[in-house]
């Protein structure tokens, strides 16, 4: 236990006086939520749109009114034929165009229907299909208040309701993702740097002239990195709650709990990494390729992993993020208890105990 | 019961097609509290045969014991006996001198108060730098920071790997000086080096070149085994001279030497005669003094064998 001590007192020595490393590691969570959060997001706000208005009648202005009273949109050109629509696209000063048909009103009142076309730049297909969407809900808005009060023979109404984020916050879905990311980062690269450097520098030699337990110096390398993990993800819990308003439905010790376990599988594979590797580059090449872009690519923050084909969504059950990923967003956005993550919980628990044993077995008790 | 024996050891590096072969059968005893000396230059595979002895490699062939432990079968006792200093400086650089000593005394199960007679020697001298970090430690004081680790958990075996390559000469002799007095503890000492001349701080020396063992002998024994006369020659044109020296029937073997070239000679020879022969061959200012061989005269006799 003495020998156990010493050693992670040794690994923290490490750390502490590599205050550029601790720096980055500390500071990296929190520049990846202000990133997140504020610069790259993909919600829509203000989008600019124009106006082609043939009616010019009640109808039609009371929509127009609408769809600049509302927070997604600004109106800030009115066009007066088709080809300004066009015009207007290639400059890009509109990212959707609304346009009335003559007798607009009249064809309402009259024949109970009419058409509205909403021109979107496609370019951006995510981008478009959200503001057709915005803009149909506000008209359909504008609908109901019109038939109010009258029967209309045969309507089908569709009522939305966006669950556990009404409002769509992108925030929702990356705090968890950056979450897996960041722990990924710092538990196996780190981990899996550190010990190859000691391979590097020609301490492992001595280290394995004595009596010391390899499983010992392995251990003792994931100790500190276990306790920086920590703070990371309470600067990222302090953040999300405090500055990206994201609250934790559900409970805090579980989603700790399935933290830590999330931080132990990437230890695991982080030493794992270290055993079969000699030189901190490839430690670091294997972590950067083989860990970190499967957490942003298949994990199902940055894309929905049911839209993937079949190879990818098989693959991405291997990824130990993309588990951590389902379950943070269970236990903090839904506010669901163990009760429904219980089957990820497991699956991480065994990849974890897969890996540590792999790990230990592949290490090396001799230096070649 | 010798400290260390090796017998037959084999090592091959590489794969089928390049295969090199680093040591071909290398076999010797040291006794124990000996201080044996393993001398070669560069590439012998001095580095090698102490990584198979201090079980960090399996040797391809051949076996050893090192106290009486089998090198391979039981690594873990031998792991927890032997002290080992590698070639290349192998301590924490971002540790303090006092953070590595307690760092390598609580891994070996012990402290330092318990070990202190035996480094305080070496330890006291670079004590007044203690929070001082390894890294910036000197080259001379980073081999006794080195040593000191090595000796902390008192080794009955202690493995030096070129302890004093890159380290000025003043450092060398207090090394061996340290080393000797190591010696009078009981510890058995292997260390290897590159210097032919530390071979006579040595109690045997065994000499290696291409992964073979050219000769195991005291110092004294090395040099007695030398067995033919040889002279130092200089003259005023030192190139024309070792030429000239080769040319001559009665020099078996002729190389520069410092200032002086080496040449060995056949059987019964005469000064005069030779001074003759050089003189008449237009060199000035010929020196010509009959000389005992050392150890590196031995080695370029027995590399030529």
């Amino acid at each position: 236990m003495k020998q156990f001590l010493s050693f992670v007192k040794k690994e923290f020595y490490h750390i502490g006086r590599d205050r550029r490393t601790l720096f980055i590691l500390l500071g990296m969570p929190i520049m990846q939520i202000i990133i997140f959060g504020f610069a790259l997001t993909n919600e829509v706000k203000n989008s600019k749109i124009a106006i082609l208005d043939n009616a010019q009648d009640v109808a039609s202005a009371a929509i127009s009114s609408e769809l600049e009273a509302s927070r997604y949109f600004d109106i800030v050109s009115e066009l007066h034929s088709y080809k300004d629509i066009e015009a207007a696209f290639r400059k890009g000063t509109i990212k959707l165009a609304v346009v009335f048909p003559q007798q607009f009103n009249n064809d309402l009142q009259h024949f109970n229907t009419a058409q509205i076309q909403l021109v979107a730049d496609a370019s951006d297909p995510n981008v478009a299909t959200t503001l057709t969407n915005y803009a149909t809900a506000v008209i359909m808005d504008y609908q109901d208040r019109v038939t109010n009060g009258r029967k209309l023979p045969y309507t089908i109404k569709t009522e939305m309701r966006m669950l556990y984020n009404p409002q769509l916050k992108g925030a929702y879905s990356f705090v968890p993702g950056v979450m897996a990311m960041v722990l990924m980062l710092v538990c196996t690269m780190m981990t899996a740097i550190t010990v190859v450097r000691e391979k590097e520098t020609g301490t492992m030699e001595i280290m394995l002239v004595s009596p010391v337990r390899p499983m010992k110096i392995v251990m003792a390398k994931a100790v500190p990195y276990l306790l920086l993990s920590m703070i990371n993800i309470a600067s990222i819990l302090l953040l999300s709650v405090f500055v990206l308003d994201v609250p934790i439905n559900g409970s805090l010790l579980l989603l700790i709990a399935e933290s830590v376990l999330f931080i132990l599988t990437s230890l695991a594979l982080g030493l794992l990494i270290s055993s079969s590797t000699d030189s901190q580059q490839t430690a670091m090449f294997i972590s950067l390729t083989g860990l970190f872009l499967p957490t942003v690519m298949l994990s199902g923050f940055m894309f929905p992993i049911e839209n993937m084909p079949l190879p990818l969504r098989i693959i991405s059950n291997v990824v130990p993020s993309k588990w951590y990923y389902d379950i943070v967003k269970s236990v903090m956005i839904k506010g669901l208890g163990i009760t429904a993550i219980w089957k990820e919980t497991l699956i991480l628990a065994g990849m974890t105990l897969f890996f540590l044993t792999l790990a230990i077995k592949k290490f090396k008790i001799r230096l070649a | 019961m010798p400290a260390v024996v090796a017998n037959n050891i084999v090592k091959k590096y590489g794969k089928k097609k390049d295969v090199v072969e680093a040591l071909h059968g290398i076999s010797f005893e040291a006794e124990q509290g000996e201080l044996f000396g393993i001398i070669g230059p560069d590439g012998a595979g001095k580095t090698s045969l102490f990584r198979i002895l201090t079980t960090l490699l399996l040797p391809d062939g051949g076996s050893a014991t090192v106290d009486g432990l089998d090198i391979v079968k039981d690594f873990k006792e031998i792991r927890n006996r032997v002290g080992y200093m590698p070639g290349r400086f192998s301590l924490y650089q971002d540790l303090t001198v006092a953070e590595n000593m307690e760092f390598f005394a609580t891994i070996f199960n012990t402290t330092i108060e318990e070990n202190y007679d035996l480094v305080k020697d070496i330890y006291s001298q670079i004590e007044p730098f203690k929070d001082r970090r390894a890294g910036k430690l000197s080259g001379g004081m980073k081999q006794k920071l080195a040593l000191s680790c090595a000796l902390i958990h008192r080794p009955s075996v202690l493995f030096l790997d070129e302890p004093t390559t890159g380290v000025d000469s003043v450092s060398r002799k207090e090394f061996w000086e340290m080393l000797r007095n190591l010696k009078k503890q009981g510890i058995t000492i292997l260390v290897s080096t590159p210097y032919m001349d530390e071979a006579s701080l040595c109690d045997r020396v065994a000499l290696v070149q291409n992964g073979k063992l050219l000769s195991v002998n005291t110092p004294a024994g090395v040099r007695t085994a030398f067995g033919k006369p040889l002279l130092a020659v200089r003259a005023t044109n030192m190139l024309a001279l070792l030429n000239h020296l080769k040319q001559s029937g009665a020099i078996a073997d002729a190389y520069p030497f410092g200032e002086y070239h080496h040449a060995v000679m056949r059987g019964s020879y005469d000064v005069e005669q030779l001074r003759h022969y050089l003189l008449q061959l237009g060199h000035e200012h010929v020196d010509i003094q009959a000389i005992e061989p050392d150890i590196e005269d031995c080695f370029m006799d027995l590399m030529k064998n």
